[in-house]
């Protein structure tokens, strides 16, 4: 491997971190991209590629076939396709990156919503040869769906096309068109890149087969790109994990300690904040932030800390601690869009579980008012609910939940729906 | 917004943070979970996060630690005196007796043992009842990892399917099982090896000699390093070289630490935490690929073993 990339990842000081998923089909070439990004930052080494060079000898082909370093599982070696969601790791020195590899066959509209929950960015792969397809409408709708902000759209295979910029540039302007049509290009940032991850034009190396092209490349793109909720101006959430009471300590100290443990889920929080602790509506003040042994005079989103009030409050895992000046009101009845995801279809007559944030409810289907077709994206009036169906649908609780819409933040408008039955996770659902 | 300051949290800062997320989950679902701790480098680094995640209470699981018998001393007195200091409950499972039990019948007395800590394991989660066992596994470990969930579930047989994996969306865990079955949970599934020693670095973890260069007698079999004439605690030498094996004296360290008849010891002059950085960094082979006997003997052996109920 390289001598300077050793010295650059040696000082691995990371800044920051970014989670991004690839959308596309095995024909787009998406694990021909993810293989190259490891390979040209350095992230493969040297058994692996042993490994994988061997397998390619063994298939007949000529170059080392990078596709086969995202290929997991056994099924998927015999089939040649990529059944489930990957995760994949690299760091350039100065960020560290987090890739969610998805599937991007129709049946595998749940992987892709799976992919998109937890991705800040995503890699829209088109095949330069055949354009914007129906899938490509399809990943991008999920993307859009699932609040993704960032989107790079690809344009892949260009060396197939010898590197034509006109064959590009009708791509984007064909894109771009059907953004707009579905309400898109306004609300996030949409960003074009021709490239080859075959040969690794314009991925890590700029190589020289399109000098028309004098944008970012798209290692450049990503290290660039804001991580998760900076640039959000997002209230104050706190849902209780845990709460930690050790009266029982030896140390008499502790016998009056009471503290909630979480995630901020968003925004920020300090001492001396005003609080109120949902569903009760309890108010308070925030006396103490901890981590660890560490005393904070502020804390921010995605920071699990402890959080000492200044009253004593009965409070348990499943409430949420809020600022005073943004207090949501608790709801038992919630409108979703929901992605299926289980093999079972949704029976309206049954009971489920919501889980959301920390607290669960039992819940019941009220009305389902369509369905959505993922390829023309149309609504339909349906009844029911299949593996892989986006439908919109009113639940009744049974217990309150404290929600913002999805649109305004990821973490309180998210939801997962579970069959009591089995356990399993049946449902994704975003709340509008 | 009260924080002009507003900065993305750093790679260490982030991945802390979810790890802690994932423990209090735990906590928060599970009726009976315990912590799996072996002394290696990722389960010290899960009981870092267990503090940060639960001091000043106590932490609510006990630690397990399926003994294969075939450990190094200084990891086993090492795992003793850290859960001492933490003062929390240790709880020590061996192998031996569940072949005295009869439960693992091994086919030759020198087998590597790695793959038979199944069995113990899915004993003791009977014997306890334990709802949840949270492990150091790392995604980036190997292919089959790369799928598997954070909360990952097992059936009654302690089985993963990999095919039929609960979809695991946003920090949405779902950790519920039924009686008899289990929940794997994975605080650092998204760490790498690099993430995990600058974490060790940053928080001055103190970690068995073994992680660091050291003399020792060696010799090479089937191209890799073997450790030779392990002295166990019964008293037994494990590792003697077969006829024409020569001993060499190296200076080495182990990249992780497991069952003395399969973990290979690299060579290192990497004698503290910030060599090894160094070291992670520069290195050219694969953690597992480097000194994981066990994994090299088909594509798929990893996810065989975890289908069968390992780790």
């Amino acid at each position: 491997m390289s001598s300077t990339n050793t010295t650059l990842n040696a000082n691995n000081h990371n800044d920051s971190l970014l989670r991004f998923m690839t959308c596309g089909s095995v024909d787009d070439g998406k694990s021909t991209l993810i293989g190259r990004l490891l390979f040209d930052t350095k992230t493969i080494l040297a058994d692996t590629l042993t490994q994988i060079s061997n397998t390619s000898k063994k298939r007949g082909m000529e170059a080392v076939d990078l596709s086969l370093l995202t290929d997991g599982l056994q099924a998927e070696r015999e089939q040649g396709i990529t059944i489930d969601v990957a995760y994949r790791y690299f760091s350039t020195g100065t960020r560290k990156y987090i890739i969610a590899d998805a599937p991007g066959h129709e049946q595998y509209t749940r992987n892709m919503v799976t992919a998109a929950s937890t991705a800040n960015l995503a890699i829209i792969l088109i095949d330069a040869r055949r354009g914007v397809l129906t899938q490509t409408r399809r990943h991008s709708y999920l993307a859009h769906l699932v609040g993704i902000q960032h989107i790079v759209v690809a344009v892949n295979k260009m060396d197939l096309v010898n590197y034509d910029q006109a064959v590009y540039d009708k791509i984007c302007a064909d894109y771009l068109a059907f953004a707009k049509e579905i309400g898109f290009a306004q609300s996030r940032e949409i960003r074009f890149i021709p490239m080859s991850a075959l040969n690794g034009d314009m991925l890590v190396d700029r190589l020289d087969n399109m000098p028309w092209y004098t944008n970012e490349t798209l290692l450049e793109i990503l290290e660039s790109a804001p991580a998760a909720h900076i640039d959000a101006d997002e209230e104050f959430r706190f849902p209780v994990q845990f709460v930690c009471r050790p009266h029982a300590s030896a140390d008499a100290d502790l016998h009056d300690f009471r503290g909630f443990m979480g995630r901020i889920e968003s925004g920020n929080i300090a001492v001396g904040d005003a609080v109120t602790v949902l569903p009760n509506g309890y108010q308070s003040t925030i006396k103490a932030i901890q981590l660890g042994d560490v005393q904070l005079q502020e804390a921010q989103t995605e920071q699990s800390v402890t959080l000492l009030l200044a009253d004593e409050i009965d409070t348990s895992r499943g409430d949420m601690i809020v600022k005073s000046s943004s207090a949501i009101q608790p709801v038992k009845q919630i409108e979703a869009t929901v992605c299926w995801l289980s093999e079972t279809p949704l029976s309206p007559a049954r009971t489920y579980i919501i889980r959301h944030t920390t607290r669960e409810s039992k819940a019941k289907v009220g009305t389902i008012s369509y369905k959505v077709d993922v390829n023309t994206l149309e609504q339909q009036p349906t009844s029911d609910l299949k593996m892989n169906d986006i439908a919109r649908i009113q639940f009744k609780l049974a217990q309150p939940l404290m929600v913002d819409s999805y649109n305004n933040n990821r973490a309180t408008g998210a939801f997962i729906v579970i069959d009591e039955s089995t356990n399993n996770t049946v449902g994704a659902g975003m709340i509008v | 917004m009260l924080n002009n300051t507003h900065k993305p949290l750093s790679h260490l800062d982030w991945l802390e943070a979810e790890a802690i997320h994932i423990l209090r989950e735990v906590a928060g679902q599970c009726s009976n979970p315990v912590l799996l701790f072996s002394g290696g480098k990722d389960s010290l680094c899960i009981l870092r996060l267990a503090e940060k995640a639960f001091r000043p209470g106590r932490f609510p699981f006990p630690l397990l630690h399926i003994d294969t018998g075939h450990n190094y001393q200084e990891v086993i007195d090492f795992r003793d005196q850290r859960a001492a200091e933490l003062g929390e409950r240790l709880i020590v499972r061996s192998l031996e007796d569940s072949m005295k039990r009869g439960t693992i019948v091994l086919k030759n007395p020198d087998e590597p043992r790695n793959k038979h800590q199944s069995v113990t394991l899915l004993e003791a989660i009977e014997e306890f009842g334990f709802d949840c066992c949270i492990g150091g596994a790392r995604r980036d470990e190997e292919k089959a990892r790369a799928k598997e969930r954070i909360m990952s579930f097992r059936d009654e047989f302690g089985q993963w399917d990999p095919k039929n994996q609960r979809p695991e969306l946003w920090n949405l865990y779902n950790a519920r099982s039924h009686k008899g079955e289990n929940i794997r949970a994975f605080p650092i599934s998204n760490w790498t090896e690099m993430d995990v020693w600058q974490y060790i670095e940053r928080e001055n973890l103190a970690l068995p000699s073994i992680y660091f260069a050291h003399q020792r007698d060696v010799f090479m079999r089937g191209g890799a390093i073997f450790p030779a004439n392990v002295p166990l605690a019964n008293g037994e030498v494990i590792n003697q070289p077969k006829n024409g094996e020569e001993i060499i004296n190296m200076q080495v360290r182990f990249r992780t630490v497991g069952d003395i008849t399969c973990t290979a010891p690299v060579i290192s002059d990497a004698d503290s935490v910030s060599k090894i950085v160094v070291e992670t960094a520069t290195t050219t082979i694969t953690e597992r690929g480097a000194t994981r006997l066990d994994d090299q003997t088909s594509d798929a052996s990893m996810e065989q073993r975890k289908k069968e109920g390992y780790f």
